[in-house]
């Protein structure tokens, strides 16, 4: 049986899907609906090659200790050496081996592009529902928040508080990154959560005497779960780029290994008028390819909910 | 007149948001820890120059440190940047805050303001024609080409530009708004060197924006192709070019006018990355010396004018909505 995409997660009845998409498989409930829902990710073209390089990724950033030839951190290669046998990326300035440094430095980038995208999209939720429920004085004041922060420049803000805090650690960069990132996914979350409170399943709960904790987390939170992982895939990948972005720019910790930091450290020694191309593109395109698989999965999504852009 | 209510509801909204962002950029400084004093004196003693008390006292009245209280510092920042007085700059010598703004500002807005109309404009018009021949060869070339691009750090794309066509061909400069030596003038030739300087940042704006309106354009004209009049003016016998651009484009542009509105605000915060890896002499690149020199006058000014300009449009797209849709201001 061919696999056919759900027409829309919340109008469909959720027995048909699982009953579709994945014959039935004798696992938890929980764990069916992560299968359900890679399932039909996967039948999606875009989003299929954006989860092989994400799981590449992941499996390079896990597995670091055994794939780097090297240690990242030791300075005991000749300094500024293109591709050669010994280090196949060459070596940075400090006499590292870049290739080491690549692999350990995935963990960094995966750790802070889906640690801001988390931190940022959970804000956005509790901000978006919280508004969308409490019309009236609440919700005026969160949305006037979520607009003044939509407003506020993103990289500029970024700088100007990475400059005042001055502890340039990686957590750092993910808090900043986080907690500048949520009002895009916020705003959208409140008009959905405000059109769903006045739909007649709210209202028979609100009727049948369920608590607001229960209503919002049981009743409206499931049907707001593609609309969160996009926002999630949406603010990782602006995380990725914008720490890549900070470190670049010498405001992260120059002595993580990460590739923003190669980066950096490319452009404080001269690599491209030297001719270490590679410390530039490697790093470069290793944050492209992560950010596009980003994208990737978020183009499965949008064609989860609308089917209008579905691949045909 | 009906609208008038939707305009002042507008107006009032513009004023409490600017007063909250002025307030924030009096607040975000002090919540940091440390101080501008402390700041300077770490790089004073950094430098190898002893410390005393006397340095310190110096160093206080030089930046005109407050002992008084929070509420007047907020007064006196208040009526400050009401006259456009932000201080000196302590990254330039002798050098207010507001020239040294006033200096770098023509330069953003010229490269930047350049590339996002240009951006915009070829952007909109792929997405249309990619939207209108969805499933083809051309919209899947279209399509997965600028989902790459928008993947780019706008300062990889530009290395990578800088690299091949400056370093390696020598096709183009490799730094600064104009060749060192010239004097900023409105002569022709001067001009014609700062375009050239300009061609390298603004191909490299120009094409990581791109994505954004080609992806955002494609996906509206999807969704209103699917709509009942597209298939009644097919019905009708319609030509397809008449069809494309009359019926449909012109309703699925109304979210990238919007998003174009957004973008103009932003121009004056510029590109720092840009900026700063071509040398370019604009706000971006000033900001980042504000940053490394802890120059904190020149940092909060700079970014009161990103976040005013920003509101400012809003402001202004705002009032041409409610002119332009009459359902807007009824709302």
């Amino acid at each position: 049986m061919a696999i056919v995409p759900p027409a829309s997660p919340m109008q469909t009845n959720r027995e048909d899907v699982v009953a579709v998409v994945a014959p039935p498989l004798e696992v938890p409930k929980r764990l069916r609906f992560v299968t359900r829902a890679l399932l039909t990710l996967w039948s999606n073209r875009k989003a299929r090659a954006g989860l092989v390089i994400l799981g590449f990724f992941i499996l390079v950033a896990i597995f670091a200790p055994w794939l780097a030839p090297h240690s990242p951190t030791a300075t005991s290669f000749r300094p500024y050496q293109n591709p050669n046998a010994v280090n196949w990326l060459g070596t940075t300035g400090n006499g590292q081996d870049v290739l080491s440094q690549m692999i350990y430095g995935t963990r960094v980038s995966l750790l802070v592009g889906l640690g801001a995208g988390l931190l940022a999209t959970c804000l956005a939720l509790i901000i978006g529902l919280v508004a969308g429920f409490r019309p009236g004085v609440v919700d005026d004041v969160l949305s006037f928040s979520t607009n003044l922060a939509l407003v506020l420049p993103g990289l500029p803000l970024m700088i100007v508080i990475a400059a005042y805090l001055r502890s340039n650690s990686m957590w750092m960069i993910l808090l900043v990154i986080g907690f500048t990132g949520w009002a895009t996914g916020a705003r959208v979350m409140r008009s959905q959560t405000a059109t769903l409170r006045t739909r007649d399943f709210v209202t028979a709960a609100t009727f049948s005497g369920q608590r607001l904790f229960r209503i919002v987390f049981r009743e409206i939170l499931p049907n707001m779960i593609s609309l969160a992982a996009a926002s999630f895939f949406g603010a990782a990948t602006a995380a990725v780029i914008a720490a890549a972005s900070l470190e670049f720019l010498g405001l992260g910790n120059p002595n993580t290994v990460s590739w923003g930091s190669i980066l950096y450290w490319a452009e404080n020694d001269n690599a491209l008028l030297t001719g270490q191309w590679v410390l530039v593109f490697v790093p470069g395109l290793a944050i492209v390819l992560l950010a596009l698989s980003f994208i990737l999965i978020n183009f499965g999504i949008d064609a989860l909910s609308n089917p209008r852009l579905r691949e045909r | 007149m009906i609208g008038l209510r939707y305009f002042a509801r507008k107006g009032a909204m513009f004023l409490l948001t600017l007063w909250a962002a002025v307030t924030l950029n009096f607040i975000i400084p002090r919540l940091m820890p440390g101080s501008p004093v402390q700041a300077t004196l770490a790089r004073l003693a950094a430098g190898g120059q002893t410390v005393t008390e006397a340095t310190k006292r110096a160093i206080e009245i030089q930046l005109g440190l407050p002992h008084s209280s929070l509420w007047t510092q907020y007064l006196d920042y208040l009526v400050n940047i009401s006259r456009l007085r932000f201080g000196m700059t302590y990254s330039i010598t002798d050098e207010s805050v507001a020239h040294a703004i006033l200096a770098a500002a023509p330069w953003t807005l010229v490269l930047v303001g350049t590339s996002t109309v240009i951006a915009f404009v070829v952007g909109t018009l792929l997405g249309v024609y990619a939207g209108w021949r969805r499933q083809t060869r051309v919209d899947s070339v279209v399509t997965v080409s600028s989902t790459f691009f928008s993947a780019f750090p706008p300062f990889f794309l530009g290395l990578l530009l800088l690299y091949f066509l400056g370093f390696k061909y020598h096709m183009f400069p490799l730094t600064g708004g104009y060749t060192p030596g010239l004097v900023p003038q409105l002569t022709l030739s001067f001009l014609g060197n700062a375009v050239y300087h300009s061609i390298l940042p603004a191909v490299t704006l120009v094409v990581t924006s791109l994505a954004g309106w080609v992806l955002g354009m494609r996906n509206n004209m999807i969704n209103t192709l699917g709509e009942d009049y597209v298939l009644f003016a097919e019905a009708n016998g319609l030509r397809n070019r008449t069809i494309a651009l009359l019926y449909v484009a012109r309703n699925a542009l109304l979210p990238n006018v919007t998003g174009f509105g957004l973008a103009l605000g932003a121009v004056i915060g510029g590109s720092v990355l840009v900026e700063s890896i071509f040398g370019y002499p604009g706000i971006g690149s000033l900001l980042l010396l504000a940053v490394d020199n802890r120059d904190y006058p020149l940092m909060q000014a700079i970014f009161l004018l990103i976040t005013v300009s920003m509101l400012v449009t809003i402001f202004l797209v705002d009032l041409l909505y409610g002119l332009l849709d009459p359902r807007v201001r009824e709302a």
